[in-house]
C-alpha cells in the first residue's frame, strides 16, 4: 500500500450562478480510510461528492484521484479510467427500476468484464449476500424497503470490487438498528476488502461509529459562502473543538452564536 | 358556526385599543383577520394597545396574527393583560416575521431572457443530436451497452401493444374517409374513385402521419416519463458514474426500436384503412373485385414506399424528442409531467413539420 493519497482536493469551489455554495475546500483521503464529509443541511456535502465522482465540474480548484487530475481539460479520459475504480451509492439507492436486484448488481459486471453469464450471477449473488440481501435477489427495487434499497445500492457499487466507494447519506431516514447494521457493514467491508470509503452524512451516531477522519462543512465559514470549518477525528473534535458550530453539531445544541 | 374569538376596537387617551378575546387559533382568527389589519392601519401614527386579558388560548397561528397586526400598524403594540406564554409566542412570531425577506419578484421574462432561454433550448437540442451521433459512431465498441432484452421490451411496448389501437384507428379512418367522400362524389357518378382517393391518401399521408401521432402519444410520452423518472431518481447519475453512457444505454435502443416499429405500424394502419374503405364500397354495391382492381391499377409501389420511408423518419424524430425531453427533466415529480407533455407536443409538431418538408421534396423529385 502506497502512502500517496487516494483523493487530493485543492482549493475547490462551487458556484451556481451568483450563489457560491462553498470555496477553498482542500483535503486528502488516504487508502483504507473511512472519510466522512459532514455538515448541516444545505452546506454542499452532496455537491462536493458530485464533484469527486466526476458528475459536476468544480467552478475552481483541483481534484486528483489515484494521482490523476479529473479537473483538467482532458478530463474525460481520466474520468473513464476512474469510473471502473470507484463505486457510488446514491442517496435513494438509484437502483434501475426495470431490473431485479440481482440484475442491478450484474449490470456493471456485464458491461466491464468478460465473465460468462452464470459467473456474473454467482458473483452478484455473493455481493448481495454480503449486504444481507441474499434472499431478495429476485425482487424488484419497487418491492423493497428504503434500508434494503440502500444496501442493494452498496452491493451494486461493490460489483466491480472498486478500491474506493462513495456513499451518499447511507443512513438518512433509517431506524437506529438498520442504521447501525449499515455502519457495521461499512466497517466490515473496509476491514475485509481493504476499500477506502468516502461517506457523506449528518447522522451523528453513524459518524462517531465509522469515521476515521472527517471534514465538516458549514455555510457560515465565510460571510458569503461555505467551506471547511473543522478537520480531524470526529471523537477528538467532539471533545476538544472550540468552534461554536462544531460543538453545537456534536452536542446537538442550538449554536450559541447565531449566524448573521 | 359561531366565532370562537372576538375583536373589538375602541379609543383610549388618543390610542387605539384592540381587545382580543376567546381562542386565538386558525379557526378563531380567520373571521377577524382583515378587520384587525384595517383597524391597525387606521391606527397608524398613534399608539396601539393589544388587550389580551380575555384570551383563553393562543397558538402559533394566533401569535402570527398578532405579529402581523403589529406589522400592519408599523410600531410594536403595548400588551395588556397578556399571559407570559402568549408574550413568549408573540416574541417568536415577531422574530420570524422580521426575518422574512422580500420574495424574489416573479417578473415576466424580459425579451432578452426569453430569447436566452429559447437559445438554451436550441443549444440543448443541438448538443443532444451531437451526443446521439457520437453514440452511434462509438456503437461498434460499445455493443455491450445495447442490450437485446431491452430492445425487445421496447419493441413490445411500442409496437405490439399499440397494434389494436393502430388497427382500430386505421379501420375507422378508412371507413369515415370513404363514406364522407362517397356522398359528394356519387353526385358526379365518380364514386368508384373513392377507392383511389382513400388508398392513395392513406398510403402517402394519413398512414405515416397517424401512426406517428399514435407513437408520440403512446410511446414518446412513455419514453420521456421513464427517462425523466430515472433522472429524478439519480439513476442517470448512477449510470454515468459506472462509466455507462445514458445515450447508448437508454436513447439509442429506443430510437432504433421506433425506426423498426413505425413501418410495421404504418403498414397495419394502411391495411386496416383499406379494409374500412372496402366495407363502405361493398355497402354501396360495388363487388369486391372491382374495388381491388381499382386500387391495384392506381396505387403504385412508390406511394407505399414513400409512406413507409416517411414513417421511419417520423419514428426517429418522435423517439429522439421523447428521450431528449426525458433527459432534460428538471427536479421533482412535476418536472416529469412537463417532460411528458413536451415529448408529445414536440413529437406531433415535428411530425407535421417533417411531413411538410417531405411533401416539398417528393414534389421536386416527381415522386
Amino acid at each position: 500500500m502506497t502512502d500517496a493519497p487516494v483523493i487530493q482536493v485543492t482549493g475547490v469551489a462551487q458556484r451556481f450562478g451568483a450563489r457560491t455554495i462553498f470555496r477553498d475546500v482542500s483535503f486528502s483521503v488516504s487508502a483504507r480510510e473511512v472519510f466522512v464529509i459532514l455538515g448541516g443541511s444545505g452546506c454542499g456535502k452532496s455537491t462536493l461528492m458530485k464533484q469527486l465522482i466526476g458528475l459536476l465540474r468544480p467552478s475552481a480548484g483541483h481534484i486528483e484521484m489515484f494521482g490523476r487530475p479529473i479537473t483538467a481539460r482532458d478530463r474525460d479520459k481520466a474520468l473513464r479510467d476512474m469510473q471502473c475504480r470507484i463505486g457510488v451509492m446514491f442517496q435513494s439507492g438509484a437502483l434501475f427500476g426495470s431490473m431485479t436486484l440481482l440484475e442491478n448488481v450484474m449490470l456493471p459486471l456485464e458491461m466491464f468484464t468478460d465473465l460468462p453469464p452464470e459467473a456474473r450471477e454467482t458473483v452478484a449473488r455473493v455481493k448481495l449476500g454480503l449486504v444481507g440481501l441474499g434472499d431478495a435477489a429476485a425482487l424488484m427495487p419497487a418491492e423493497i424497503s428504503g434500508g434494503m434499497a440502500r444496501r442493494a445500492g452498496i452491493a451494486r457499487a461493490m460489483a466491480l470490487d472498486p478500491p474506493l466507494l462513495f456513499l451518499d447519506e447511507p443512513s438518512a431516514g433509517l431506524d437506529p438498528i438498520t442504521s447501525a447494521e449499515l455502519d457495521q457493514l461499512i466497517l466490515g467491508l473496509r476491514d475485509d476488502l481493504g476499500a477506502t470509503f468516502v461517506v457523506v452524512t449528518h447522522e451523528l451516531a453513524s459518524i462517531l461509529a465509522i469515521a476515521d477522519r472527517c471534514i465538516m462543512l458549514d455555510r457560515a465559514a465565510y460571510p458569503d459562502a461555505g467551506g471547511i470549518i473543522a478537520e480531524g477525528d470526529p471523537r477528538v473534535l467532539r471533545d476538544t473543538s472550540t468552534h461554536p458550530t462544531v460543538r453545537a453539531f456534536f452536542h446537538r445544541e442550538v449554536p450559541a452564536m447565531v449566524h448573521a | 358556526m359561531t366565532a370562537t374569538a372576538s375583536l373589538t376596537s375602541r379609543e383610549r387617551d388618543g390610542r387605539a385599543v384592540l381587545v382580543f378575546a376567546g381562542r386565538l387559533d386558525a379557526a378563531g382568527i380567520a373571521p377577524m383577520w382583515r378587520r384587525a389589519m384595517r383597524a391597525a392601519q387606521q391606527a397608524r401614527g398613534r399608539g396601539m394597545i393589544f388587550d389580551l386579558g380575555g384570551v383563553s388560548f393562543c397558538d402559533v397561528s394566533g401569535a402570527a396574527f398578532l405579529a402581523e397586526t403589529e406589522a400592519a400598524h408599523g410600531t410594536p403594540a403595548e400588551l395588556a393583560g397578556a399571559q407570559d406564554r402568549v408574550v413568549e409566542l408573540l416574541q417568536r412570531a415577531r422574530a420570524a416575521l422580521a426575518e422574512r425577506s422580500a420574495p424574489p419578484a416573479a417578473l415576466p421574462p424580459t425579451p432578452a431572457e426569453f430569447a436566452l432561454s429559447a437559445l438554451r433550448l436550441v443549444g440543448f437540442s443541438i448538443s443532444f443530436l451531437g451526443e446521439a451521433a457520437v453514440a452511434v459512431a462509438r456503437l461498434p465498441r460499445r455493443r455491450r451497452m445495447l442490450r437485446v432484452p431491452d430492445l425487445l421490451r421496447y419493441a413490445d411496448q411500442a409496437g405490439v401493444r399499440s397494434m389494436p389501437l393502430v388497427l382500430l384507428l386505421g379501420y375507422l379512418i378508412g371507413l369515415i374517409l370513404a363514406f364522407q367522400s362517397a356522398v359528394p362524389m356519387r353526385r358526379f357518378g365518380a364514386d368508384i374513385f373513392v377507392a383511389n382517393l382513400v388508398a392513395i391518401s392513406l398510403m402517402r399521408e394519413l398512414g405515416p402521419l397517424l401512426a406517428s401521432v399514435i407513437l408520440a402519444g403512446r410511446t414518446g410520452s412513455a419514453f420521456a416519463a421513464e427517462i425523466g423518472t430515472m433522472k429524478v431518481n439519480e439513476e442517470i447519475d448512477a449510470l454515468r458514474t459506472m462509466g455507462l453512457d445514458p445515450m447508448t444505454m437508454l436513447v439509442l435502443p429506443r430510437i432504433i426500436v421506433a425506426m423498426l416499429v413505425m413501418p410495421a405500424m404504418t403498414l397495419a394502419l394502411d391495411l386496416a384503412g383499406l379494409l374500412g374503405m372496402t366495407t363502405v364500397m361493398l355497402s354501396l354495391g360495388f363487388p369486391l373485385v372491382t374495388v381491388t382492381r381499382q386500387v391495384q391499377a392506381w396505387v403504385t409501389a412508390s406511394d407505399l414506399y414513400g409512406g413507409l420511408f416517411k414513417a421511419v423518419c417520423f419514428g426517429v424524430a418522435v423517439a429522439a424528442i421523447g428521450c431528449r425531453a426525458g433527459l432534460g427533466t428538471g427536479v421533482g415529480p412535476r418536472a416529469v409531467g412537463l417532460a411528458t407533455t413536451s415529448a408529445v407536443v414536440g413529437g406531433i409538431v415535428a411530425t407535421v413539420a417533417l411531413d411538410g418538408i417531405f411533401a416539398l421534396i417528393f414534389y421536386r423529385l416527381n415522386l
